[in-house]
């Protein structure tokens, strides 16, 4: 099996950042009603930087690995920049080649965190605001 | 057991060592199949009902063949078999045609084990027209729960699937027909999944309407079914307006067509109804009580044989038509399914189009391998063979 696969399965068995988070600063939860996956994205922030990121979810090996990965990626970073991760960017923690069918699984931390962070700000995100970065 | 290693040979598509365990979502089709589409392509293409020449002759007289022959195999009438574009638009038209009369106070009874195409429609026109929807629901083991009490003197539409496409339950339809006409309601059967198993007789049924789809009977896409009582097809309002559908027009009004064209407004699929003539002849040469017999056996060899999988859950009653839904631990079906298609090996995860009863499962997807006539033991070998290596690499 691929190392990159090998990684994916160990975030999803084990994951690093999961688990409920008390006081938090943002949260957002999103679903991915096709196939069921479910992502809760928790944030504590301070001066505009994430301190603290966890997550809770049920669903696939992608999803939720993804969502473990990007946890750690988060930390520490400034929530503008956030907003502009790009949904390559993900893919490339993924590691693996992500078809079609389950490039929704992948992005749904990441675009979970963003609507999240653009919701405290006061404007509401779709997908479709979102899912147009694929090309950025 | 059928001869499923010299019937996958006559399918195309399986020549290349496909393992193909998604068939209650479509089946594939056999050579006879696909060439008489071909055939009519090349050779006598034309409109129906409308030229005087040759080819046009024999296009109108092969799509009308195709409703004797489907008429002929659930004992129906050639008038009484309208060709829809599959088993959802054949429950819609009668949604709409019928289903808008319904007044406030109407009760409409389907159940929670429905696919999508016969719960939403009927959802749908009950918020339009005030009516109540009653939705029967099922026991620990997928059965219908007391069905009778939920039909009663208010009930004027009953819409079941005659079996459930996510727990291969075999609902007593028989039974709920009865039932639904003691109160005079209109019995509408979901056949989608049974007309493809067994032998379906719309008279010893007494159903009013049974819609199926040509795809999942060997037959090509976009040619479903809905049958119909001749008597009850005469008062009802088409749904569809154009051409092909009218006897007369004027500029004030329109005279319709006779059954079944009144309901078959516009250009129809000509080719699906030749495709699907050659799917039940082939069906009939292997005799529906041996397809039938044939994947009861494979259903019990993946049970037998995938039984000493720890955290393999099987959904549903002990008698199953045609298919197995299950889950591995906490592995989700899309991984099982993504995994399993790496070993050539087609099974579907997800919700079904089922949501309201895979939720009622408590879960948001489940896995499903769903077998046919070219399915073989060897086939469930290499499906169980393989859900053990998924449950090694994922450890569940
Ligand atoms: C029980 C049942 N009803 C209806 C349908 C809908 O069939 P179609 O998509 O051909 O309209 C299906 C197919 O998935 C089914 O399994």
């Amino acid at each position: 099996m691929d190392i990159h696969m090998e990684n994916i399965l160990d975030h999803w068995r084990n994951p690093r950042n999961s688990g409920i988070m008390k006081d938090a600063d943002i949260i957002f939860s999103d679903s991915n009603p096709l196939c069921g996956d479910e992502i809760k994205m928790q944030l504590k922030v301070k001066n505009n930087n994430i301190k603290e990121v966890k997550f809770l979810g049920r669903g696939c090996s992608i999803s939720q690995a993804a969502a473990d990965l990007l946890s750690d990626y988060v930390k520490d970073k400034n929530l503008n920049d956030i907003k502009n991760i790009k949904n390559e960017e993900m893919i490339k923690m993924l590691g693996i080649e992500i078809g079609p069918v389950r490039i929704k699984c992948a992005l749904l931390g990441l675009f979970a965190l963003k609507k999240g962070i653009y919701l405290k700000e006061g404007i509401k995100m779709e997908d479709s605001n979102l899912n147009g970065q694929i090309t950025n | 057991m059928l001869n499923a290693e010299k019937i996958k040979k006559e399918f195309p598509i399986l020549s290349k060592g496909l393992i193909y365990l998604d068939n209650a979502a479509t089946t594939q089709k056999p050579y006879q199949v696909i060439n008489s589409m071909k055939d009519y392509y090349e050779n006598y293409n034309a409109n129906v009902h409308r030229g005087v020449y040759r080819i046009a002759v024999e296009a109108t007289e092969k799509y009308e063949e195709a409703h004797r022959v489907i008429a002929k195999f659930i004992n129906a009438l050639p008038n009484e078999v309208i060709f829809t574009k599959n088993t959802t638009e054949a429950i819609n038209l009668v949604a709409y045609s019928l289903g808008m009369k319904l007044k406030k106070g109407d009760e409409v009874v389907i159940s929670l084990m429905e696919h999508h195409s016969n719960f939403v429609p009927w959802q749908q026109i009950c918020k339009l027209t005030n009516a109540v929807l009653r939705i029967i629901p099922i026991d620990e083991n997928g059965n219908l729960k007391d069905f009778e009490k939920h039909i009663n003197k208010n009930t004027k539409i009953v819409s079941i699937t005659h079996a459930s496409n996510v727990l291969g339950t075999i609902n007593p339809v028989k039974e709920i027909i009865k039932k639904a006409h003691e109160v005079n309601a209109i019995a509408i059967i979901d056949g989608a999944q049974s007309v493809p198993h067994f032998d379906v007789d719309v008279k010893d049924l007494d159903c009013d309407f049974l819609a199926f789809s040509g795809h999942k009977m060997l037959g090509p896409m976009g040619i479903g079914v809905l049958y119909g009582k001749q008597e009850i097809l005469k008062e009802m309002k088409p749904f569809i307006y154009g051409g092909d559908m009218i006897k007369e027009v004027n500029i004030n009004d329109t005279k319709f067509n006779e059954i079944p064209w009144k309901f078959e407004a516009g250009t129809p699929n000509v080719s699906g109804a030749i495709g699907l003539i050659e799917a039940v002849n082939y069906l009939k040469r292997l005799e529906m009580n041996n397809v039938f017999s044939h994947t009861q056996q494979l259903i019990k060899y993946f049970l037998e044989t995938s039984s000493e999988i720890t955290n393999l859950k099987a959904y549903g009653p002990k008698e199953k038509n045609g298919l197995v839904s299950f889950k591995l631990g906490r592995l989700h079906p899309h991984d099982m399914s993504a995994f399993l298609d790496e070993l050539n090996i087609a099974i579907r995860g997800g919700h079904m189009c089922a949501q309201p009863l895979v939720n009622f499962l408590g879960e948001a997807a489940v896995a499903r391998a769903s077998f046919y006539v070219y399915n073989t033991k060897e086939d469930v070998d290499k499906l169980v063979k393989g859900l053990k290596k998924v449950k090694g690499v994922f450890k569940v």
